[in-house]
């Protein structure tokens, strides 16, 4: 059970970066969630040759290593793949820092272990700032205390309780709501005959 | 109390409360498409699980699919295909796939079918299903993992989300589009202005739009961050619901459909109709978007460096110059598609303009209807023949095609199109591809004129 994260983290100042930047789509036609690494950040990491892109931070040490990333606002919008969050996962990736997320980027994290503590502008460019050091100091994410630890600076975060539980606990939703089948066909019980949907096949 | 129509939706679907602050949400309908499902299918086998309420979901084919042959058109795109066919068969799912005549693009095919009413909750995996918003029912994106508890459930975890109105007040000039409208939005309320809301459009510009333009503006909501969007029920949607196979199968009572008149929101907008004019985005964002009679941003427009940083990016990858005029952007291609502006009315209003005229040399221009019904629609009311004859390329199948470029679509490393879809990211179209948003008749217009143009000066 991970309550706390603790890791080299990169510096990923943009704005927007939708999904189709984390994981461009000629890597979503697959049937499987593995394989993915290679895909994510693809055209930020690797030039037209495959060649890796040498101004781009994640190819350049101390964060080849990186864990953690402190990202620009927005991140994670455009479309639902969670493709991106398992792409992110493969890299090696357990915890991005913002200022906010698109929804279901947030809700498609939490599904697989991906921490999105939400800061303030100010503690996020104070964390940028951390992070663009390449002394390859670590930042350490404490789910319990919702508080993230850089150097001499410690900053609160945001996350809802049951994001956290799902993190700490790493709960399979499906298994959990299944619990609830009780609960599911009371309501059925109660929708009338034209609430219930039937697709012509 | 006074609640919001999105509050309505919620109440009317909250299966139960979870201990740590979610609820179970039942989801009335779900949409399944080949790409964002399969691994939700495999988690199904992993666990042994079943399908919950196989009559309950849908599952059509348009993404991966090519647009020119009902084949598909490599080995990759028809193993996702037929992936989704074999995993519909086994649970008993309706399937509408490659030659079927009720396929399309998911969001276009639901309205078509008579599958969405108000008072509905619709769950897909993909993150435009804000579109039934238009209809008053509650429609949302979700991720693979969701599909699955979906697939398993008939229900999700789901969170109360804040909520915002956007009033858009006073009618707008003629050549102004549901389209220039929803980018007026993005641009006022920005690209990630409504995360973590359910945003409600109402005013009597809202009001004033047909099913289509509805549909349009809660499409694109998701470009301002709304999981979820929503226009009041009324006589327009009522009488949309009329006339497909599916309707009349069912209904959903028990509340009207609308906010109450006291209720309030977490965040309020007002834009002024008479304020927006066409746009056209510059940027690679959907929030970064001028009218056409203006100009691209100067560095000297913005104050902190982090703005300039990111006007200066986005202008080097779109290939402009700061200050260069709209009107001055030449284009290479124009395409006209997508669930956002590929229905009917969408190709009625570029036919409009491309009647008599013809597609400017050097550019490329293709139209994919939005469903095989809306084509076949389209090519009995003479528009095929409107198209053809102005020279552009006229799909014989439905699909996503160009709007992302997942099937042999794409742009080319710099190629630059004339869109009527609805994301203008780094790559959407294609790797190194320059997207312009804009209405199907300003793409139409850009392609005859060969650079973008203002659809006012076509009479
Ligand atoms: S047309 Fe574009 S936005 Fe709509 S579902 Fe297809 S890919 Fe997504």
């Amino acid at each position: 059970m991970t309550k706390t994260i603790k890791g080299i983290a990169a510096p990923l100042p943009l704005a927007n970066v939708d999904t189709d930047v984390i994981m461009p789509k000629r890597f979503l036609i697959t049937i499987t969630r593995e394989g993915l690494a290679d895909g994510t950040f693809a055209d930020l990491r690797f030039d037209n040759a495959g060649q890796h892109r040498p101004e781009f931070t994640l190819n350049q040490a101390p964060w080849t290593k990186a864990t953690i990333l402190v990202v620009g606002d927005n991140f994670g919008c455009g479309s639902s793949r969670e493709h991106a969050v398992w792409g992110m996962r493969q890299l090696g990736i357990s915890a991005c820092i913002g200022t906010g997320f698109a929804g279901i980027f947030y809700d498609n994290a939490r599904k697989n272990g991906l921490a999105l503590p939400v800061v303030s502008p100010a503690a996020r460019d104070a964390l940028l700032q951390f992070a663009s050091n390449p002394s390859g100091a670590e930042i350490s994410i404490d789910l319990n205390s919702r508080t993230i630890t850089a150097g001499e600076t410690s900053v609160p975060f945001e996350m809802d309780d049951a994001t956290r539980t799902s993190l700490i606990r790493g709960r399979d939703d499906t298994l959990d709501s299944l619990e609830y089948a009780g609960a599911i066909r009371d309501f059925e019980a109660g929708l009338s005959d034209g609430m219930r949907i039937s697709v012509i096949k | 109390m006074n609640r919001t129509l999105y509050d309505k939706l919620v109440d009317a679907h909250k299966v139960c409360d979870l201990p740590d602050g979610d609820m179970l949400i039942y989801v009335d309908f779900h949409i399944m498409n080949e790409y964002t499902s399969p691994q939700a299918f495999s988690g199904l086998d992993t666990k042994q699980l079943g399908v919950w309420r196989p009559e309950a979901h849908l599952a059509v084919v348009d993404h991966v699919n090519a647009t020119r042959s009902s084949e598909p058109h490599d080995a990759a795109s028809k193993l996702l295909i037929d992936n989704l066919e074999a995993n519909c068969t086994k649970h008993g799912i309706a399937f509408y796939g490659l030659g079927d005549p009720r396929q399309g693009i998911e969001h276009v095919v639901v309205p078509e079918q008579g599958l969405v009413a108000p008072g509905m909750l619709i769950a897909c995996g993909d993150s435009h299903t804000t579109t039934y918003g238009a209809f008053g029912a509650l429609g949302f994106g979700i991720g693979t993992s969701e599909v699955e508890h979906v697939l398993a459930t008939q229900t999700l975890r789901y969170k109360r989300m804040k909520t915002m109105r956007v009033t858009v007040e006073g009618g707008t000039a003629p050549g102004v589009t549901a389209k220039d409208i929803i980018m007026k939005i993005v641009q006022v309320v920005g690209a990630g202005g409504a995360n973590g809301h359910a945003v409600e459009f109402s005013g009597s510009a809202i009001r004033g739009l047909d099913m289509a333009g509805r549909m349009t503006v809660c499409n694109m909501a998701v470009e301002l961050g709304a999981r979820a969007a929503l226009i009041a029920a009324d006589d327009i949607t009522d009488a949309a619901l009329l006339g497909h196979p599916h309707s009349g199968r069912f209904e959903f009572k028990g509340e009207s459909w609308v906010s109450d008149p006291e209720a309030e929101f977490d965040k309020e907008f007002v834009i002024s109709g008479a304020d927006i004019e066409p746009l056209i985005t510059w940027g690679t964002s959907p929030d970064q978007s001028i009218p056409i009679t203006a100009n691209v941003p100067v560095a000297a427009d913005y104050v902190s460096p982090k703005a300039k940083a990111a006007l200066e990016r986005s202008l080097q990858y779109m290939g402009l110059s700061e200050g260069q005029s709209a009107q001055s952007i030449e284009i290479d291609t124009a395409f006209i598609g997508s669930c956002t502006n590929s229905r009917i009315e969408d190709l009625r209003e570029a036919a409009k303009i491309l009647e008599g005229r013809h597609v400017a040399t050097g550019v490329e221009a293709i139209v994919v209807p939005g469903s095989a019904m809306t084509r076949l629609k389209a090519e009995a009311e003479g528009l095929r023949a409107i198209f053809e004859t102005a020279g552009f390329e006229w799909r014989p199948e439905a699909g996503c095609s160009m709007c992302l470029a997942m099937n042999d679509d794409i742009a080319m490393d710099g190629e630059r199109v004339a869109s009527s879809t609805n994301r203008n990211f780094e790559g959407r179209q294609g790797r190194g591809a320059r997207t312009h948003l804009m209405s199907p008749a300003m793409v139409a217009a850009a392609a005859v004129s060969g650079h973008l143009v203002d659809v006012r000066d076509f009479k």
